[in-house]
C-alpha cells in the first residue's frame, strides 16, 4: 500500500502538479491525500480492468495463423527381427499385388511418417491432407479430399483420394492399426490397403439403429485394378458398394458389422513370378467383404479396461484372360478364393494391452484354359497360408505408444518366418480423433 | 451395380421424406447440457445424452450409435473448449446433418460464454492434456450455468421460433429458481471456505473457484495422465506435511488411487456426482449441487 502510495504521488508529480512541491498548509496537505487516495482507486480500477481484458484476449486467437489447419505428425520406428529373408517374401497361393506387402527390412528401421493437415475449408466443405513420408520413397500422397459438411438428410461426399470403405481395417490408419502390420487378407485382396482417387457418397439413416449405405466410383488406380497407377481410360476403373449396421448393447458393449463388394475390370495388371518373367491379367474382379467389429468398455468408459474384437471375411472371384510371359501365350484364367482374419485386444490394465490375430487364407480354386497350364505359374499353385500374431504395447499417454510383436508367419509354402518387431508410435500436435 | 444404385437412392428419398419428429430433438455431449436443455425446453424438446457421469468426456469412442443419434439433432449442446475433440469432430464430419455444424445455430459450446480458469501460459504437451482454451469442466460453478443458461434459452427460441415463449418463461422460472438456490448453496458451503482438499483430476477448479476450497494437490501428476506410484508417494509425504481435509473423485475415476491415498493418510475420500446422474441424488442440476456440497461438508465435519 505504501508503495503504491508513493507511485500515485509520483505519478501525480509527473501528471504535473507543480502545487506539490510548495505545499504547506493543513488544508493542502489534505486535498492531496484525497487526490493521492483516488488515483490510487483508479490504477486499482485500472488493474481489473486489465485482468479481465486479459482473460478476453487469451481466449481469444491473436493472429491470422489461428486460420492455420490442424496440423499432426505421426513419427513411427522399428526394429524388425525376421527368421526369414523378407527379399524372398511372397504369399504363396495368390498372384502377387502391386504394392509393398512384405515384413520390411531386418534391423533399425524408420517408418512411414505421417503429415496430417485438416480444417474446414469453408461453411461447405471440409479438407484433410495426409501426406506419408517414406524414407525410401520420398513424399506421396496417402490421402487427399474434401468431403461436404453441408449436404442434409444424412448425406455426405468425399471427393479425392481417400482409403476406399471397403471391409473395415482398410479405412484406418496404420498408427492407428492394433497390430503393427496388415491382415494377410488385407495384403493378398487389397494389396495392403486401397487408396482409391474417387468419389464417395454416404448416407446415414434416421434410426436410432446406425444404418449407412455408402457407394464408391473409382479410377481404379491400385490392385486389385490395374495396371499400376490405373488404366488410360475414360469413366469409372472400379466400384464399391457397402453397408453398415451398428449400435449399443448392454451398458458397455457397441458393434458394427458391414458388407460390402469391390468390382473392378483390370487391364493388363501386371505381376513378376519368382522365376523374374512378367505375367498379366485382363479380365474382371469381384471381391467380397463381410466384416464384425465388437467393443467392450464397462459403462463405455475405456481409460481402465476394454476389449476389442474384430474379423473380416474375403472372398474373390476373378475371370479373364492372363498372359503368360514364359510361354508368351493368352488362355483363360478363372479363380474363386478366399481369407480371413480374427484378432482380439484386450486392455487389462491402464497403458497395457494384449493381443492375438489369427489369418487365414484360402486359395480356392483356380483353373487354366489351354494353351496355359498350372505350371506355368508355381506362385499360383495350391497352398492355404496362416500366421499367429501376439502382441503387447504400451500406451502412456494418448499421444504416444511402444509395441512388441510376435508372428509366426506361414505365407511362404516352403518356410515359416518368425518375426519379432519392435515399434514406437507417437503423434505430435494437433489432437487426433479416431473412427471407430 | 445399376440396380444397387437404384435401390440406393429409393431408399434414400423415402426415408429422407419422413416427416421429423415433433419436438426439437437436442444432443448433448455430457450429462449436465442435457439436463439443462430439459430444464428450458419440458416437453417441447427430445434430449439424447451421449454420455454418462461413469465416462470421462475426454475418452469417448465415436460410437455407430452416437453418429445415429447425431444425424438427427436439431441442436448440439457441448463444453467446447476441445473437451470433445476426440470424437465430437468425427461424429459431426460423419452425421450428414448440417444443421449442427460448427458456425450455424445448432452448435453450441457453452464454455464460450463464461470466463474460463486455467488458460495455460505455456502450451506443450509435456505439461499433460492440456485444453488450450482454458479448463473446459464450467459446469462445476453454479454461477456459470446462470450465465449459459440464458444463452441457450434464446438459441432454443432461435431455432424453434414457435416455441420461444415457452423457452423464454421456463427460462425465467428456471434462473429464479437457480439464483434463489445459489444464495442458499453459497451459505451452506460457507464452512468450506479455505479447506483443502486433493481431486482426481482438474475437473473440479470451477467448484473450487467458487467456494474458496483450496486444491492442495492432485491424484493424476499432469492433466490426463493416470496417477502413478511415484506420483503418489509424493502425495503421501506431502500429505503428511500439510493434510488436506478430504480427497475427491469422480464416479468415473477408478477409486483405487484415492483410497490408496486415503489408507496411508486417512483423508476421507469422497466421491462427489461430477455432474448429473453421478449420484442417486444428483437427478437434476439441483441435486447435483445438492448433493455435492453435502458430502463434502459431511467429509470436512
Amino acid at each position: 500500500m505504501y508503495r503504491k502510495t508513493t507511485m500515485a504521488l509520483a505519478v501525480a508529480a509527473a501528471l504535473g502538479l507543480p502545487e506539490i512541491a510548495g505545499a504547506q498548509t493543513q488544508d493542502e496537505v489534505r486535498a492531496l491525500r484525497e487526490q493521492v487516495r483516488q488515483l490510487d482507486k483508479r490504477v486499482q480500477d485500472a488493474e481489473t480492468t486489465a485482468q479481465q481484458a486479459a482473460i478476453q484476449a487469451s481466449s481469444r486467437p491473436a493472429s491470422e495463423s489461428a486460420m492455420n489447419p490442424a496440423i499432426s505428425v505421426i513419427l513411427n520406428g522399428i526394429y524388425s527381427n525376421l527368421s526369414r529373408d523378407p527379399n524372398g517374401f511372397g504369399i504363396n497361393g495368390f498372384t502377387p499385388t502391386l504394392g509393398e506387402v512384405g515384413p520390411g527390412v531386418r534391423g533399425f528401421s524408420l517408418g512411414e511418417s505421417e503429415l496430417a493437415l485438416a480444417a474446414n475449408i469453408d461453411h461447405n466443405f471440409r479438407g484433410t491432407l495426409i501426406a506419408s513420408i517414406s524414407p525410401e520413397d520420398g513424399i506421396g500422397v496417402e490421402e487427399g479430399y474434401i468431403q461436404t459438411l453441408s449436404l442434409s438428410y444424412g448425406f455426405t461426399i468425399k471427393a479425392g483420394r481417400f482409403f476406399s470403405g471397403v471391409g473395415y481395417q482398410n479405412q484406418i490408419h496404420a498408427h492407428a492399426w492394433d497390430f503393427t502390420d496388415a491382415p494377410l487378407a488385407n495384403k493378398v485382396f487389397l494389396g495392403n490397403q486401397l487408396g482409391e482417387d474417387g468419389i464417395q457418397l454416404k448416407w446415414v439413416a434416421p434410426t436410432e439403429t446406425y444404418i449407412d449405405v455408402g457407394l464408391e466410383l473409382g479410377r481404379g488406380r491400385q490392385f486389385p485394378a490395374g495396371p499400376a497407377g490405373g488404366r488410360n481410360k475414360n469413366g469409372v476403373g472400379s466400384g464399391n458398394v457397402f453397408a453398415h449396421v451398428g449400435g449399443d448393447f448392454g451398458t458397455g458393449v457397441a458393434w458394427q458389422s458391414g458388407v460390402s463388394y469391390l468390382s473392378t475390370s483390370p487391364q493388363d495388371r501386371t505381376f513378376d513370378d519368382p522365376t523374374g518373367t512378367t505375367n498379366s491379367f485382363t479380365g474382371q474382379s469381384r471381391l467380397w467383404v463381410l466384416d464384425g467389429i465388437l467393443k467392450w468398455a464397462p459403462n463405455y468408459n475405456p481409460t481402465y479396461t476394454n476389449f476389442k474384437l474384430q474379423g473380416e471375411y474375403f472372398r474373390r472371384k476373378e475371370d479373364g484372360d492372363l498372359t503368360s510371359g514364359t510361354a508368351a501365350q493368352t488362355g483363360g484364367f478363372a479363380s474363386v478364393q478366399s481369407g480371413l482374419y480374427l484378432q482380439g485386444v484386450y486392455q487389462f490394465v491402464p497403458m497395457w494391452r494384449v493381443g492375438y490375430r489369427y489369418d487365414r487364407l484360402d486359395s480356392g480354386t483356380t483353373s487354366f484354359s489351354t494353351p496355359l497350364a498350372a505350371a506355368d505359374f508355381p506362385i499360383l499353385a495350391a497352398y492355404n497360408p496362416t500366421r499367429h500374431t501376439v502382441m503387447v504395447d504400451w500406451t502412456p499417454s494418448e499421444f504416444s505408444r511402444v509395441r512388441l510383436q510376435f508372428a509366426q508367419d506361414k505365407s511362404r509354402s516352403d518356410a515359416t518366418d518368425n518375426q519379432v518387431f519392435l515399434q514406437y508410435i507417437v503423434s505430435l500436435g494437433a489432437h487426433g480423433a479416431h473412427k471407430f | 451395380m445399376k440396380t444397387i444404385l437404384r435401390f440406393v437412392f429409393a431408399l434414400g428419398s423415402a426415408l429422407a421424406a419422413l416427416p421429423a419428429a415433433a419436438a426439437l430433438n437436442v444432443f448433448a455431449c455430457e450429462p449436465e447440457w442435457g439436463a439443462l436443455a430439459q430444464e428450458l425446453g419440458g416437453d417441447k424438446v427430445s434430449v439424447y445424452s451421449a454420455t454418462t457421469a461413469l465416462q470421462d468426456p475426454h475418452r469417448v469412442e465415436a460410437r455407430p450409435s452416437l453418429i445415429a443419434r447425431i444425424r438427427s439433432a436439431d441442436l448440439l449442446v457441448c463444453s467446447g473448449s476441445e473437451l470433445e475433440i476426440g470424437w465430437i469432430p468425427l461424429l459431426l464430419t460423419q452425421s450428414g446433418n448440417s444443421k449442427i455444424q460448427l458456425g450455424t445455430p445448432g452448435y453450441f459450446e457453452a464454455s464460450q460464454y463464461v470466463a474460463r480458469l486455467e488458460i495455460p501460459k505455456v502450451i506443450d504437451r509435456a505439461l499433460g492434456d492440456i485444453h488450450p482454451g482454458g479448463n473446459p469442466h464450467v459446469h462445476t460453478d453454479p454461477r456459470n450455468i446462470a450465465r449459459i443458461a440464458p444463452v441457450l434459452m434464446e438459441r432454443m427460441a432461435q431455432i424453434d421460433p414457435a416455441n420461444a415463449d415457452s423457452y423464454r418463461s421456463r427460462g425465467k422460472s428456471f434462473l429464479e429458481r437457480w439464483q434463489a438456490a445459489i444464495a442458499r448453496w453459497e451459505q451452506q458451503a460457507a464452512p468450506l471456505k479455505g479447506v483443502p482438499i486433493v481431486v482426481y483430476h482438474k475437473d473440479f477448479s470451477y467448484f473450487v473457484n467458487w467456494t474458496g476450497i483450496r486444491e492442495a494437490g492432485s491424484l493424476e501428476p499432469k492433466p490426463g495422465i493416470p496417477p502413478t506410484p511415484s506420483h503418489l508417494a509424493e502425495l503421501v509425504d506431502q500429505m503428511k506435511r500439510a493434510p488436506a481435509k478430504v480427497i475427491v473423485y469422480s464416479p468415473y475415476n477408478s477409486p483405487q488411487a484415492a483410497e490408496f491415498l486415503s489408507s496411508r493418510t486417512r483423508i476421507p475420500a469422497v466421491m462427489i456426482p461430477f455432474t448429473v446422474g453421478g449420484t442417486d441424488k444428483a437427478k437434476d442440476l439441483f441435486g447435483l449441487f445438492d448433493d455435492t456440497i453435502a458430502r463434502l461438508l459431511e467429509a470436512v465435519k
